[in-house]
């Protein structure tokens, strides 16, 4: 019986035991540490007198606090210096490798994992961060815990877990110019809403997702967990063999044609049932944008500011109302051409390589607005490298936008690069909470082509009026 | 062992926005700390204090007849977002015992039950139902009984609730996850030598 979907085929290999009436110990075969969720795991085992299992399943970096600019020097923020120091000092004591500050490994945390190769497909892969999602897009069931799971895993390379459901997001259609795949995963954010994914993992199938680059999988992966989602996977094929081939952890020679042949298995079998289903046509689809302050309050670029009277339902008219007052837009408004500040082109969502060059064709021989601030932050070492070869940081600087060193940056604004009080941003970043990109701060979404294209008007811009 | 988780009565604390994200229980800026304690002070910061730090007394939480209370209840879809832990020492440590929504973040849910906060999931009409209960008579007290997977309102009437039946039991009798995993040291080894790669 060939039914199983590509989620049921990593989970069942990885569930060690399960009791009646218990959740199922699934074993994790990849664990991603970062200096903020991990503290208190670590002196959890120390008050135990545990060690950790599996130090060499165990990958570190700093990417949550860190300054995107000097680098080299001594941290200024004291309690960001005490949280890379408790991370250097406890992988030193539990003998996890850690790409600090400095080394050419460090990156934001999901965007390491793949490029070294250690995410691959078929492997459960966890961090204490929700947007560990974005593993999937490499095929495997990728999901983010909270610091007392992270302790658990340390000390057992195991999970306690209840099956989540799943559900198939089916993408089909030619994606029309001037779009990119987060204006894919914001059209469904739209539709199915911040909850339409609690206790599912998503399976991103159909013609549109074959077509898109692992950067731009990622990129819509990542954001499955706004949705509700636990995970979100898109089956592993050729796309995603060629981007591991080569990598530093990827499996080499024979090992490497025996996990070739694993992973071609992997995908959901033609008779595969999901528990739910939902389509979009890419074909049909705008730009997409955030007015609100959540990430399932977007609309199409040429939209208006939806108001209270856009729905019947009392609490979504109160939550409509609330954020929109928050983000001090008038509703009936179209969002194009609303004043901004500063634009934000980076994070875990889009702070690859393919980000980098997008927003760089949009910005090449034109200036950033007068006035606006434009932060261009890659999401790793090796993304700034690679960058940098291509001469992308120069069509920045030459554009009048900051080159920045990797690093979380401004999507949680804790590393002291934050919107101050009031000012409008456009961020390709994943949330738009109230204050997450500092306090007081309203946060619009968007894909990195709108957000260059808004930083050259200097207000929300539509780039297929570039293009 | 934790603490087992005992009946317990007390008011409402009622906060009907609706998808409350972790960042708003407690903002990113309070996570650079390497302990659990002590996070109720900023506890839904943003939202607590002005830009001077002074309280904002319509704030639901800086009300005083709203000291001491145990039970918050909550809108639709409660501790979206970031997965930070932070969120329910945060709540535990200001001094509440339970939440009650008609859904929680997957995460979030999950973190709260490893910290004897226990998420109450209950229907669109019994949410509706407590809302106008606390309006109508925001002295009343309503008792959590864990055992009897029961909220008791004052007169008598009951809201039954579903919990995982090993979340409870951890719950009651003060089992702490990790302790329970520990015991699979064998079935770990042996399935850590049963992969072929």
């Amino acid at each position: 019986m060939n039914h199983k979907t590509l989620f049921d085929k990593v989970w069942e290999s990885h569930v060690v035991a399960a009791e009646p009436d218990c959740p199922s110990v699934l074993y994790i075969d990849l664990h991603l540490v970062h200096e903020v969720t991990s503290p208190q795991a670590f002196s959890g085992l120390r008050e135990r007198g545990l060690r950790v299992r599996r130090p060499d399943l165990t990958v570190a970096t700093m990417d949550h606090i860190i300054p995107t600019r000097n680098q080299g020097l001594p941290l200024q923020d004291p309690l960001a210096a005490q949280l890379v120091k408790q991370l250097q000092a406890n992988c030193d004591e539990f003998e996890i490798s850690l790409h600090g500050i400095g080394d050419p490994g460090q990156g934001i945390v999901h965007i390491i994992g793949p490029e070294l190769g250690l995410t691959q497909p078929g492997k459960t892969v966890v961090c204490g961060d929700s947007h560990t999602s974005t593993h999937g897009a490499c095929g495997a069931l990728a999901f983010g815990i909270g610091t007392s799971e992270v302790e658990h895993v340390l000390a057992t390379q195991c999970l306690l877990q209840k099956k989540p459901k799943t559900f198939e997001v089916l993408v089909t259609g030619r994606l029309p110019a001037g779009l990119t795949s987060k204006d894919i995963i914001l059209s469904l954010l739209a539709a199915i809403g911040v909850d339409g994914g609690t206790g599912h993992v998503f399976e991103y199938r159909g013609d549109t997702i074959r077509s898109l680059g692992m950067d731009e999988r990622m990129t819509i992966c990542n954001m499955s967990i706004e949705a509700g989602a636990r995970a979100g996977m898109i089956a592993p094929d050729d796309t995603t063999f060629q981007y591991l081939s080569g990598k530093p952890f990827a499996p080499k020679g024979a090992d490497w044609e025996a996990a070739l042949s694993r992973w071609r298995m992997l995908g959901s079998d033609g008779e595969a049932r999901f528990d739910r289903s939902v389509e979009i046509d890419a074909s049909a689809l705008e730009p997409m944008i955030t007015y609100g302050t959540n990430p399932g309050m977007a609309i199409p670029i040429t939209g208006r500011i939806p108001g209270p009277d856009s729905t019947h339902d009392s609490s979504a008219r109160n939550a409509i109302a609330k954020a929109v007052a928050y983000m001090g837009l008038t509703p009936g408004k179209p969002i194009l051409g609303q004043k901004i500040d500063t634009v934000f082109i980076g994070s875990c969502t889009n702070g690859r390589l393919a980000d980098l060059r997008a927003a760089a064709g949009v910005l090449k021989g034109r200036k950033v607005h007068p006035g606006l601030r434009a932060l261009i932050v890659p999401g790793s070492q090796a993304v700034r490298e690679a960058a940098e070869r291509e001469g992308l940081h120069l069509i920045f600087k030459e554009a009048g936008a900051e080159w920045r060193e990797p690093g979380c940056s401004m999507c949680i604004a804790m590393n002291g690069d934050e919107l101050s009080p009031g000012e409008y941003c456009v961020s390709t970043s994943n949330r738009n909470f109230e204050g997450r990109q500092g306090k007081g701060g309203r946060t619009l979404l968007a894909s990195p082509l709108t957000a260059a294209a808004s930083a050259v008007a200097g207000v929300v811009a539509d780039v297929r009026r570039l293009v | 062992m934790t603490e087992s988780f005992r009946t317990f009565s007390s008011r409402l604390v009622p906060l009907p926005n609706e998808n409350v994200d972790t960042d708003q229980i407690i903002p990113a800026r309070f996570l650079k700390t390497t302990t659990r304690e002590g996070l109720g002070k900023s506890l839904f910061n943003d939202w607590r204090y002005d830009a001077a730090g002074n309280p904002r007394p319509e704030f639901v939480l800086n009300k005083p007849e709203m000291r001491g209370r145990k039970i918050l209840l909550a809108g639709n879809n409660f501790g979206c977002g970031s997965s930070r832990e932070h969120a329910p020492w945060a709540l535990t440590d200001f001094g509440f015992r339970a939440v009650i929504s008609t859904s929680f973040a997957d995460i979030f849910r999950g973190n709260s039950l490893k910290n004897a906060l226990l998420p109450i999931l209950v229907s669109r009409s019994e949410h509706a139902k407590l809302f106008s209960l606390c309006s109508e008579y925001p002295e009343a007290e309503v008792t959590v009984d864990l055992e009897m997977q029961a909220l008791t309102l004052p007169g008598g009437a009951r809201i039954g609730f579903p919990i995982e039946p090993f979340s409870k039991k951890c719950l009651l009798q003060g089992i702490d996850e990790l302790g329970y995993l520990l015991r699979f040291a064998d079935q770990i080894a042996a399935y850590e030598s049963s992969r072929r790669f």
